[in-house]
């Protein structure tokens, strides 16, 4: 059987498991549809969170990103995993006991502010709105590149289905329906890096291959000859970043504090019974997340050597395009790969100087590796599988934030306080609705800014939300004013400081014009020191939170007495 | 309040904070100490064919996040249960 016939039965397979499982976990009641009634166990959940933390950036993009970036690329393994430590431990239990159904409920109770409510409510549906359109986005080259069909069609595709189980299931059916999905996208990701990690050095495991001898009787290790490559073809040593030490510290903690942040996945820990549980799915779902970040790097180092080797050929000389592997004709009609014949030769020659006649697009390392590795086909069709489950998953949580923020935190709370449970669900559905053809409507038609516009989000996250959480449960005393002074302070300079660099004068956006050497991807980290310390100054001159707001910080701080998340 | 008194209830909140202090401790010391600022200093070490501090950037630093999450989720069951506070 062909790889496409391959590829249709198995994404086809995949996708009628995802509708049987929304079919059999329906919402009867808004409990169901926002936090699937309270009642999901922890290992459960934590496959969940997993794969509504790991997007398509994650399984399409991030191997590839570091595969270019070297070291550098730790800061995307390091960021979006040491910022779930932070979330697990300040945040998670904390949130749980708070028991209610998301971040903009409890900014708003805490503070005892309508106005810090609705900040935080538009705060997340933009945060979300950006993350979704680029997982719809992806869902579009996966298709168009594996069951070419083109962009448009893959993406009503993915939207029907998203659809279906978001709208018909809620949270519900999207944690089962993610549980599902978890499962095939690790499965999926796991099994080329296996192999490939037995063919390029007999190690079975990609994270012990990584430092490992190469399988060709060299003797010499991958890293060592990854390193030599790179210096020889005119890159930086594979190992050793180009960024400054300070550019990586700042960026690295904006992604922490920014991921920890995350609207749709702080409403994960909302799903679970108990504090207990909130822990324990906090420990579950990094491990299963860990699995694939670990894999990563690995995954990385095999794809930039074989990518290497393979267009160069053996002798470093490079190779006749007459007789180019099919996998680099495939991707050329996707414009992801750009051959220059700029010699004459009638060769490829891939280098980080003047020699190079290859443009190899980032995003296409995980999705070309089992090609390129000459794996078999029905590897091939499991990877496009996987691509998609992961776009699919966190869309679906991503949309239900949005659909929560307008039916519960928008007109429930703010303009009609007297709904009927069931005429709020109704709105939710609607809500999730809507959201989904806005989304679409961006993955067809994406604004040429997605990349900056994901910074931007992060560098939001980070300073606005991040902070105004942890006072909120580690200070009793801190106020509105304080609060809302710190957040809009934050997002205020982050955002500037972004706006000037991205779009406003992008030619100066480079190192030297940097203030202290932070890049425009690290400033969220500054904008979260910015708020804290407004907060504080403003906090000190203004009356402290009132007593019943004391005893409610008081009473977040203690597991006993948990019950299910409820409305009130 | 399910505490037995206000004095159990101030030492389970410094018990927690101090819990948290030590774990982020540790989890700035792989991340930023050993992945980022020393990352230099510890490359000059090698480790079963990785330079150390690469290492600790790309695969360490995750493996010892993991083990945090854990041991607090330990920590603090056995501390709510000291206190009678644990919701069996």
């Amino acid at each position: 059987m062909d790889v496409q016939t391959l590829t249709f039965i198995i994404v086809g397979a995949s996708f009628a498991l995802y509708i049987a499982i929304a079919i059999w976990a329906r919402a009867g009641s808004t409990n169901d549809f926002y936090v699937a009634g309270g009642g999901v166990p922890p290992v459960m959940n934590g496959m969940a969170t997993a794969a509504d933390w790991m997007s398509a950036a994650s399984f399409i993009s991030m191997a590839g990103l570091i595969s270019f970036m070297g070291y550098d690329g730790a800061v995307y393994l390091m960021g979006w995993t040491g910022g779930y430590v932070l979330l697990a431990l300040c945040l998670a239990p904390y949130l749980r006991k708070f028991g209610k159904f998301t971040v903009p409920d409890f900014i708003g109770d805490r503070y005892y502010s309508q106005t810090a409510r609705t900040v935080a409510v538009f705060c997340a549906i933009f945060v979300c709105f950006t993350y979704v359109a680029g997982q719809m986005r992806g869902v579009g080259v996966v298709f168009s590149r594996f069951l070419e069909v083109d962009i448009v069609t893959g993406v009503v595709i993915g939207m029907v289905i998203v659809f279906f189980y978001t709208v018909l299931g809620g949270m519900k059916g999207i944690t089962y329906t993610q549980v599902a999905q978890y499962c095939v996208m690790i499965f999926a990701y796991i099994v080329p890096a296996v192999f490939i990690s037995m063919m390029v050095t007999g190690h079975i495991l990609p994270q012990t291959g990584f430092g490992a001898t190469l399988a060709d009787g060299s003797g010499m290790h991958l890293l060592q000859k990854l390193d030599n490559l790179s210096v020889e073809l005119g890159f930086n040593e594979y190992t050793s970043g180009t960024k400054s030490t300070i550019d990586v510290f700042f960026i690295t903690f904006a992604l922490m504090v920014g991921t920890a942040g995350l609207p749709h996945v702080i409403v994960r820990f909302f799903t679970v019974p108990k504090v207990h549980d909130a822990r324990k799915s906090a420990g579950y779902a990094l491990a299963f997340i860990a699995i694939l970040y670990t894999t990563a790097p690995s995954l990385a180092a095999f794809a930039r050597v074989n990518m290497i080797e393979t267009i160069n050929g053996p002798e470093m000389t490079g190779t006749s395009y007459e007789e180019a592997p099919s996998w680099i004709k495939n991707w050329e009609q996707t414009g992801l790969i750009v051959y220059e014949d700029k010699n004459g030769d009638g060769k490829m020659f891939y280098s980080g100087d003047e020699r190079n006649e290859m443009k190899v697009d980032r995003d296409i390392m995980v999705l070309a590796n089992p090609e390129i590795a000459n794996l078999p086909a029905w590897v091939i069709a499991l990877v496009a599988a996987g691509g998609v489950a992961a776009a699919l998953s966190t869309s679906a949580g991503l949309l239900l934030v949005i659909s929560t923020s307008v039916s519960h935190d928008l007109l429930k709370r703010n303009f009609m306080p007297n709904i009927t449970d069931k005429a709020e669900l109704m709105y939710a559905r609607l809500a999730a609705g809507v959201a989904i053809v806005i989304a679409g409507y961006f993955g067809i038609n994406p604004p040429g800014f997605v990349a900056q516009v994901v910074a931007f989000a992060f560098g939001l996250a980070a300073s606005s939300f991040f902070p105004a959480i942890i006072m909120g449960i580690f200070s009793k005393r801190m106020n509105d004013k304080g609060a809302i002074a710190g957040m809009i302070s934050g997002i205020a300079f982050t955002a500037a400081y972004i706006i000037y660099f991205k779009f406003v004068n992008p030619a100066a956006n480079t190192p030297d014009n940097w203030w202290f050497g932070i890049s425009p991807e690290g400033i969220g980290t500054l904008g979260m020191m910015v708020n804290f310390i407004v907060a504080f100054l403003v906090f000190k001159a203004t009356d402290e939170a009132p007593e019943e707001i004391q005893e409610l910080v008081e009473s977040i701080r203690y597991p006993k007495g948990a019950g299910e998340a409820s409305a009130h | 309040m399910a505490f037995r008194n206000e004095e159990d209830k101030k030492a389970y909140w410094s018990e927690n904070l101090a819990l948290l202090a030590k774990l982020l401790v540790v989890w700035f010391i792989v991340s930023f100490g050993a992945g980022i600022i020393f990352v230099d200093i510890l490359n000059e070490i090698q480790f079963f064919g990785f330079k150390l501090g690469f290492w600790f950037a790309q695969q360490g630093s995750i493996y010892v996040f993991v083990a945090l999450i854990f041991v607090y989720m330990a920590k603090m069951n056995a501390m709510d249960k000291r206190y009678g506070v644990d919701e069996e």
